[in-house]
């Protein structure tokens, strides 16, 4: 979602890298590291020193910089970084590029929900044949586990989303009301703000599959159980129903602004103080900086509600990682790449760049704990997503086809924002939807 | 002699034939490649089933059967349906008035008239649609501002309930102009002597409209409606753009081509997909059809009529000239 605001950047971008890539036409590469056998560091150490060509798709943009050290460091490797679309848009290449069997990358940005749908498929190669299980505390938690999926480890994590709550202080201030540290009180703050300010809304929202399955996260919920081709989808567990029992009475009681995420009147929302909070992923600060430069100084950081109280639960919200399409080529030098962006140097280019990390070492490093937003007032805000990437509850899971049960998350949930529907009605029948399509795929849903 | 001749004659026959077919040939290969090619492929393709675990399997039928007993599948080809029924007619009967109105000459600066009502169709659909989203915004659009100033509530036009209606507003004013100007180029060529001989008659206005101007662009009436017919059941720009900022009063079966393209781009089903456009195409193709041949039938009737009034036809070069 928020790569919308990014994607005009990164089509700019690997234009010019694709052109300037065009320049060399050499060899068809050496790779040949088949599935199964395994290569060894000093096999893709080989491999990055004789060179070759690599193509990579990704919408990130900080990878551009990445790309850049990366063949400053190994002058015989030319790095093809093309953006073949947005999220969806570039998954429906993929697939097609895969189906046709020819144009498949040799590395893919794939985020972190979409990532089991080609994993199960066997579209993308397993890592552990190339040592990736040796990187397990090299990451945190929740990204380790959601690249852990179907047995094996299907790509490295990139970036990371560990939600945080950011609130516009000014307006918290003006109507004091105090910083929520429960859900409990959350719905009371929203309460009291409106009843202030009939315009103020503690925050908007419309349905969003990615939010509303981050907070039944938090909340412990573990609806989805995906075993190979078993699935389980039940969203009557304790985490669910908690999470539709609160949200709501937001939406009955109307204290929801009814303003879709990244629309103009969103912006709009964020920087006048009608939308005084939002949930959301620690890569959200750049996309306030420039979204909504009118409000730099007014918004602060705080760590999510929790769902008990005097809890420290906490959730992902987005991020992608770095996959190896199966059919792609030069596996070793993707490989070398993916472990250069996402595990070695690379990842301090990316901070630089305003990527949020998924290394453990990063996020504890000191430099980056200490840096100070000046958009949140000079707050140190990477303390506080920091703290929160430790505290994400495990267990979680995605679907095998999370990309098609998103995208009629608001035929279904939807309703209950504009309708007499119940969210847990909702809730329920994408639950149906979402096993309908399930079976007609070839699972055994229960 | 005679069997030579024959045969000569045969010759010559083929020859003709081939030089026929030399000149059709470039057209007909770029037809077959850009628009046979495709349509025997979604066929081919709406005959398997691709599934995530089990592969590839020819189904037959299946899909089509799947297709027909579809309730979202249904309950998108029903709003289509209605769409065309209320908004049509709507648009259609505006663009008439408008072009009634500038080819009457009574109208002051009926060319600047005549241009901006055409303009909308100019813009692009994308344009057009966003443009409109934002200022049906109730919080921070036109209605937005609207409430502020005038302390009421006006109903959200994004609201499921009435989020149909909004986008056949858009569709109107982008399309009005266009139907506009094919209704108003028929009437140019009307002669300007019937108008003459009615006068003299002492026909009105409104009786004129009603026994020259209408029969004579009846043909214009039942391409423009073909048209709309087709637009109203290929409505996919301005619902899935809308489905940004009304994620939940647009589904994702909101209408038949974007249930396809849903099916088919996140759901991966490009069997199904596939087979739901072709019914759609065929649905389509029988309506528009429909409309045709009762259209036609009409205007042969009237065509005689018409004849019979109009007398002798005026020399073209008479056509550009203005009326009063």
């Amino acid at each position: 979602m928020r790569r919308k605001t990014l994607r005009i950047a990164a089509l700019a971008t690997a234009t010019l890298l694709a052109l300037a890539a065009c320049g060399s036409g050499d060899d068809e590469g050496s790779g040949s590291g088949s599935g199964g056998t395994t290569v060894s560091e000093a096999d893709v150490q080989a491999a990055l020193e004789k060179g070759g060509n690599l193509t990579v798709w990704a919408w990130e943009p900080t990878l551009k910089d990445v790309v850049a050290k990366f063949q400053a460091k190994y002058p015989n490797v030319k790095v093809n970084l093309v953006n073949a679309g947005t999220g969806n848009d570039q998954y429906t290449a993929l697939q097609n590029a895969i189906a046709a069997g020819s144009g498949v990358p040799d590395v893919a940005q794939i985020e972190y929900y979409a990532l089991p749908q080609f994993a199960l498929a066997k579209s993308v190669d397993d890592l552990k044949a190339y040592g990736a299980e040796g990187l397990d505390g090299t990451f945190t938690p929740g990204p380790w586990a959601s690249v852990n999926t179907a047995g094996g480890v299907y790509g490295l994590p990139m970036d990371s989303g560990p939600m945080a709550l950011f609130y516009n202080k000014e307006v918290f201030d003006k109507h004091g009301i105090k910083v929520p540290t429960t859900w409990a009180e959350y719905l009371d703050a929203a309460r009291k703000l409106h009843q202030a300010d009939p315009k103020a809304y503690i925050t908007s929202d419309t349905g969003d599959a990615g939010f509303t399955t981050s907070l039944i996260w938090q909340a412990g919920g573990k609806p989805y159980k995906v075993d190979g081709t078993n699935v389980t989808i039940d969203f009557a567990d304790a985490g669910s129903t908690e999470f539709a029992t609160t949200w709501q009475r937001l939406i009955s009681e109307k204290l929801l602004a009814p303003i879709a995420g990244w629309s103009d009147q969103w912006y709009q929302g964020l920087g006048n103080g009608t939308i005084a909070t939002l949930a959301t992923g620690a890569w959200m600060p750049a996309n306030f900086v420039t979204g909504v430069p009118g409000a730099s100084g007014k918004w602060r950081v705080a760590p999510m509600p929790q769902w008990q109280a005097g809890g420290n639960a906490s959730a992902e919200n987005g991020g992608s990682s770095l996959a190896m399409p199966a059919k792609g080529g030069n596996k070793e030098i993707a490989y070398g790449f993916v472990k250069y962006a996402n595990a070695g140097e690379g990842v301090q280019t990316r901070l630089d760049g305003g990527a949020f990390p998924a290394t453990t070492a990063e996020l504890k490093s000191e430099k980056f704990l200490s840096t100070e937003f000046p958009y949140f007032g000079g707050q140190k805000a990477n303390e506080i997503f920091a703290k929160s990437a430790e505290q994400v509850v495990t267990g979680w899971s995605y679907l095998p086809f999370q990309v098609y049960a998103n995208s009629i998350f608001n035929d279904t949930v939807g309703k209950a924002y504009v309708s007499g529907t119940t969210l847990q009605d909702g809730l329920n029948s994408w639950q149906q939807a979402s096993a309908k399509y399930g079976t007609d795929q070839g699972f055994s849903v229960k | 002699m005679a069997v030579a001749r024959v045969a000569t004659g045969r010759g010559v026959a083929r020859r003709r034939s081939l030089v026929g077919w030399g000149f059709v040939g470039p057209f007909l290969a770029v037809f077959a490649l850009v628009f046979l090619a495709p349509i025997g492929y979604a066929i081919y393709l709406s005959l398997f089933r691709n599934r995530l675990i089990g592969g590839n399997s020819f189904v037959g039928l299946d899909n089509y059967t799947q297709a027909l007993q579809d309730s979202q599948f249904w309950s998108a080809l029903g709003r289509v349906a209605l769409f065309l029924a209320v908004q049509v007619p709507i648009m259609l009967f505006l663009a008439l008035l408008v072009a009634l109105a500038i080819d009457s000459g009574r109208l002051y600066g009926k060319s600047f008239f005549r241009v901006t009502i055409f303009l909308p169709y100019a813009v692009p659909a994308v344009v057009a649609t966003l443009m409109w989203g934002f200022m049906y915004g109730t919080r921070f659009g036109l209605i937005g501002n609207i409430n502020d100033a005038l302390g009421v509530t006006l109903p959200d036009p994004l609201s499921p309930d009435l989020v149909l209606a909004s986008i056949g507003n858009i569709v109107t004013w982008e399309f009005a102009g266009y139907n506009m100007l094919i209704f108003y180029s028929a009437l140019r060529v009307v002669p300007v002597s019937l108008y003459e001989a009615a006068e003299i008659d002492g026909a009105g206005q409104f009786r004129i409209i009603r026994a020259i101007k209408l029969p004579a662009i009846r043909g214009a009436l039942v391409i423009a409606t073909i048209f709309s017919v087709i637009g109203s059941f290929q409505l996919f720009n301005e619902p899935s753009i809308l489905q940004d900022i009304a994620p939940n009063a647009i589904t994702t079966y909101f209408t038949p081509n974007l249930y396809a393209y849903s099916l088919s781009f996140s759901g991966q089903q490009y069997n199904y997909s596939a087979a739901v456009a072709i019914v759609m195409a065929v649905v389509t193709m029988v309506i528009a059809y429909v409309v045709q041949l009762r259209g036609m039938r009409r205007e042969g009737q009237t065509g005689i009529r018409v004849e019979r009034r109009r007398g002798r036809p005026r020399p073209p070069a008479l056509l550009g000239r203005s009326r009063r």
